[in-house]
């Protein structure tokens, strides 16, 4: 039986489960020692003094670092540049390892003190005597738009990183929607939300003087990348010269791409104390400076004629990018967001501006799905707003305006009017499958039912679509990305036949170990346990550009099947050498080459040995049997698919339940469904997390008040049905997989699903609105003040 | 100033000087180099560190070490008694883990939730995991893995 399409279970899972998994914060090195940090409780202050003297005496402490002493070291760069529409460069302040003279959010760190144990510098923190001058905040993009607002960088005047515009010329769009038979219109926040991965970002930074050599242990999802930037960038330290170890990971959704300030000064200080140095956020410090995820200030507006085709789309967005650019903050609300509008639909003008801007809170980035939830909850909202508003069917006004079906060999690929080019697509089936599976026509027989035992029914759709398998190096490249965003991978087959892989793709959960040795130990048709998968070691893989963007298997898999290939063009002349064959006579499958139409045949490990022992063996081969590979897609991904969701919402507490969620994606071809069925169960609860529980409250001065888990909704599993999924495969036409990537679908199709759901079930009451999280109180208010 | 205690882990008995504010969960992870205890938060909220005392489930950021001086402590190390324990089986084959961090603390809790009923429903599954946080499955494969573990269980 092949192993592409099966539900292997995973390889890994022992380790977790017998508590033998290996975190940052689980490794002990020698002589290690450990760093609190002094945090800034003010949004928006001056730094006027900072005594440290007290604190320098106490048990333990062995150094206190402040702003002064990294002044000279660069600040933490911004991989991914967007312009102004004028051609001017993005405003760029360096953001700084500590503050230094002024603090821009609450929990940048201004001091790092250094002990022998984490409690004695917890002790010493609290004896480091700051003075702040603070200053008013701004927290809002909007708000900071405005003059006279809070100026967070002196040298970004409005506080504006850049604007930004794609799509159709506004003259057009404008004269599409004045002359449209009917327009909806939405105004609302996407919130910001906390990515929370379980386990808590730790970074431990190790200069070994001996050798010349540091060591940086980092939850991390890309720890070459991170090498790069902390390298060549940050403290200018040769490449060579410095390990990146991202070990196991407890989870990431995108808040673990970047390169953040304390990996550079456990490395930085490392060197100046010569001893080993650990750091482990507590859940407080993740809230405080954990890149977070959305915030988008929107005003969409989609016109329609009187059939309900879509005639335009224009979108203005204000996108909160924090204090400081993170690593790939520019191209969220922008490459990631603005070129997703088309959507499903043929919607034959688009338009979309953004203004990205500064705000005295903690950067935002990219969170699961990036930008494509954005894009995916203004359409979707839109859809059931304009659906309702003119009478028509959410589902059938969606079967109206898809694009049709299109394979991306036989038929081209769907050339967008936000620049991308859909590889491959057939969106009605997904709806089809999900309106069969949720029982649409006896839902609405149920729902009136439902209103006359004091409960609402309500269901929502959602149908997305997404750009995964980041990405082209060169279409990202002039689109601001200063990084390729390739995948490589290393086929070492042993002497014995074994194969070790290299990957530069890092998991955090997704389950690589098994889903790679699937491909390989299919392809070369050896057992499961005869491969072993080793990532996230700078010194043992050659390279990699990491996980995000659902890449792993699209671009880091296709790095391994390119490596594969070049493994059998190389074993078959080995086999040829030793069958008397020629190569073009030879076969591959089930293990052997065999000479075609004969019994004789030659073993895969055979063939290895020989290649290893070369003693009969072909002239002027090469040795060996071990291939590198960089793998550069030639377009992005485009999963999509179809959410359902039925809420219950109680009309006298305003609570609002999940009762089903039914999803269907097309991920392309599968290779591991149990894996992916996860995936997309996950996916699902963080989208449905946005849209009934998770949201920052920052107050008027800066502070983010619910930064803890006392505070800030995390979905538990009683706010969960079982979730109910199926799937549709459409390959993808341009990697040697046919696969689209599985981990943000979830997420990008369920927050507007609930949120359609919440607004149908209201829908008695004339609402066309209520803003993210849905709180019980502002649902009972609408009940309430209408009935 | 320190203070002896003496604790047994999975069967083993350690004694100990330690600070008498030193949480246990720091205990087992810093003294006994038990990493299978995690910490995911510092409010008692996330149930990483999940372990049982005297064979009720407890998280151990919420105790001092030395309050658990003379009592027994069982950790996910502890779980596996030759061959994995019918939760781990559990996990492993409905999937019921991703990245792994929050898993010690779901089968511990889990294995204290089978001890008093050892059938539970899906709903009262999933009350009892209130306090505990995953962010990878959406708990649909945890409540999975719990129902395999309880039908081997029972059988």
């Amino acid at each position: 039986m092949s192993l592409i399409g099966s539900s292997v279970k995973r390889v890994e899972d022992k380790r977790f489960l017998t508590g033998k998994g290996r975190y940052t914060d689980d490794i002990k090195l020698p002589n290690m020692t450990h760093v609190a940090f002094v945090r800034c409780p003010n949004a928006h202050a001056t730094i006027n003094n900072i005594d440290a003297s007290k604190a320098s005496e106490m048990d333990g402490v062995i150094a206190i670092y402040t702003g002064a002493d990294t002044a000279e070291v660069n600040g933490v760069p911004c991989g991914w540049q967007v312009n102004f529409k004028n051609g001017d460069t993005m405003k760029e302040p360096k953001h700084p390892l500590l503050a230094h003279g002024k603090v821009l959010h609450t929990g940048e760190a201004v001091a790092m003190v250094v002990a022998e144990t984490l409690a004695q510098a917890k002790d010493a923190v609290e004896a480091v005597r700051v003075d702040y001058g603070v200053l008013p905040a701004v927290t809002d993009a909007k708000a900071a738009r405005v003059d006279g607002a809070p100026i967070v960088h002196d040298d970004a005047p409005g506080n504006l990183v850049f604007d930004w515009e794609l799509g159709n010329p506004i003259a057009d769009v404008d004269a599409a929607i004045a002359n449209a038979h009917h327009v909806t219109k939405l105004d609302f926040v996407n919130q910001r939300v906390v990515p929370n991965a379980m386990e808590p970002r730790s970074a431990i930074g190790h200069y070994d003087d001996a050798l010349d050599k540091y060591t940086l242990y980092t939850s991390s999802q890309n720890p070459h990348l991170t090498r790069l930037l902390l390298c060549a960038f940050v403290l200018g330290i040769p490449e060579h010269k410095v390990r990146v170890v991202a070990p196991d990971v407890g989870g990431g959704f995108g808040s673990k791409i970047f390169h953040y300030t304390e990996e550079a000064l456990v490395i930085w200080a490392s060197k100046k104390i010569n001893r080993p140095i650990k750091w482990t956020a507590d859940r407080s410090e993740s809230f405080l400076t954990d890149a977070h995820g959305r915030d988008h200030n929107t005003v969409a507006e989609m016109a329609f004629d009187e059939a309900g085709n879509v005639l335009a789309l224009r979108v203005k967005t204000y996108a909160n990018l924090g204090a400081y650019l993170s690593t790939f903050a520019p191209a969220v609300p922008t490459y990631l967001h603005g070129t997703l509008l088309q959507g499903l639909y043929t919607t034959p003008l688009i338009n979309v501006h953004v203004d990205a801007v500064f705000t005295n809170t903690c950067a935002v980035d990219a969170y699961r799905g990036a930008g494509r939830p954005e894009a995916t909850y203004l359409l979707e909202r839109l859809m059931d707003t304009a659906a309702l508003e003119m009478k028509m069917d959410p589902a059938e006004l969606r079967f109206k305006n898809f694009i049709p079906a299109f394979d991306g060999v036989e038929q081209a690929g769907y050339q967008t009017q936000v620049a991308l080019q859909y590889d491959s697509g057939n969106y009605e089936p997904v709806l089809r499958r999900a309106l069969e599976m949720v029982g649409y026509e006896d839902f609405r027989a149920k729902q009136k039912e439902a209103s006359s035992n004091g409960k609402l029914l309500g269901i929502g759709f959602s149908t997305y679509i997404e750009a995964c398998g980041i990405a082209p190096s060169a279409v990202v490249g002039s689109l601001g990305a200063r990084a390729g965003l390739f995948e490589s991978a290393q086929v070492r087959v042993q002497p014995t036949g074994k194969v070790s892989v290299y990957s530069g793709s890092h998991s955090h959960g997704q389950g690589h170990e098994t889903t790679f040795a699937q491909i390989v130990a299919d392809r070369f048709g050896i057992p499961m346990e005869d491969v072993d998968i080793v990532h996230g070691d700078s010194d043992a893989v050659a390279f990699g550009m990491g996980t995000y963007g659902s890449r792993s298997l699209a671009v880091g898999g296709s790095a391994i099947v390119k490596s594969m290939d070049k493994v059998l063009e190389k074993g078959a002349k080995v086999a040829a050498h030793l069958l008397e064959a020629n190569v073009d006579d030879l076969d591959f499958a089930e293990g052997k080459w065999t000479v075609k139409g004969t019994d004789k045949s030659v073993a895969f490990g055979d063939v290895s040995l020989t290649a290893y022992v070369p003693h009969n063996y072909p002239e002027g081969l090469e040795p060996g049997l071990d291939f590198s590979s960089f793998y550069d897609p030639t377009n992005f991904t485009y999963p999509f698919g179809a959410h359902v969701a039925i809420v219950e919402i109680d009309k006298e507490t305003g609570k609002v339940s999940l009762k089903r969620f039914i999803s269907v994606d097309d991920v392309g071809n599968v290779i591991n469904p149990m894996i992916v069925d996860g995936q997309i169960h996950g996916g699902v609860a963080q989208g449905v997390g946005q849209a009934l529980h998770e949201g920052t409250i920052y107050d008027e001065s800066g502070q983010l008040i619910n930064a803890s888990y006392m505070d800030y909704v995390m979905p538990r599993a009683d706010d969960f049905p079982s979730f109910e999924v199926d799937r549709t495969v459409t390959p993808c036409p341009h990697n040697p997989l046919g696969v689209k990537g599985a981990g943000e679908a979830g997420t990008i199709g369920s927050t507007p699903a609930v949120m359609n759901a919440v607004m149908d079930a209201l829908s008695p009451y004339g609402i066309h609105d209520v803003s993210m999280p849905v709180k019980s109180e502002d649902v009972w208010n609408i009940i309430h003040s209408n009935s | 100033m320190k203070t002896n205690v003496k604790i047994t882990v999975n069967g083993t008995v350690y004694e100990r000087e330690i600070e008498p504010r030193m949480l246990l969960v720091y205990f087992l992870r810093e003294e006994l180099h038990l990493t299978g205890t995690h910490i995911g938060c510092d409010t008692s909220s996330c149930g990483a560190c999940t372990v049982h005392l005297d064979g009720k489930a407890l998280k151990s950021c919420s105790m001092l070490a030395v309050q658990a001086n003379g009592m027994s402590v069982t950790t996910i190390e502890g779980m596996a008694n030759g061959e994995m324990h019918p939760l781990q089986k559990g996990f492993h084959e409905e999937h019921g883990l991703q990245c792994g961090f929050c898993t010690p603390g779901m089968i511990m809790t889990a294995a204290d939730l089978l001890a008093s009923n050892p059938n539970p429903t899906e709903h009262e599954i999933r009350e009892s995991l209130e306090g505990n946080l995953c962010r990878c499955t959406g708990y649909h494969n945890i409540v999975k893995s719990i129902q395999h573990a309880a039908k081997e269980m029972q059988s």
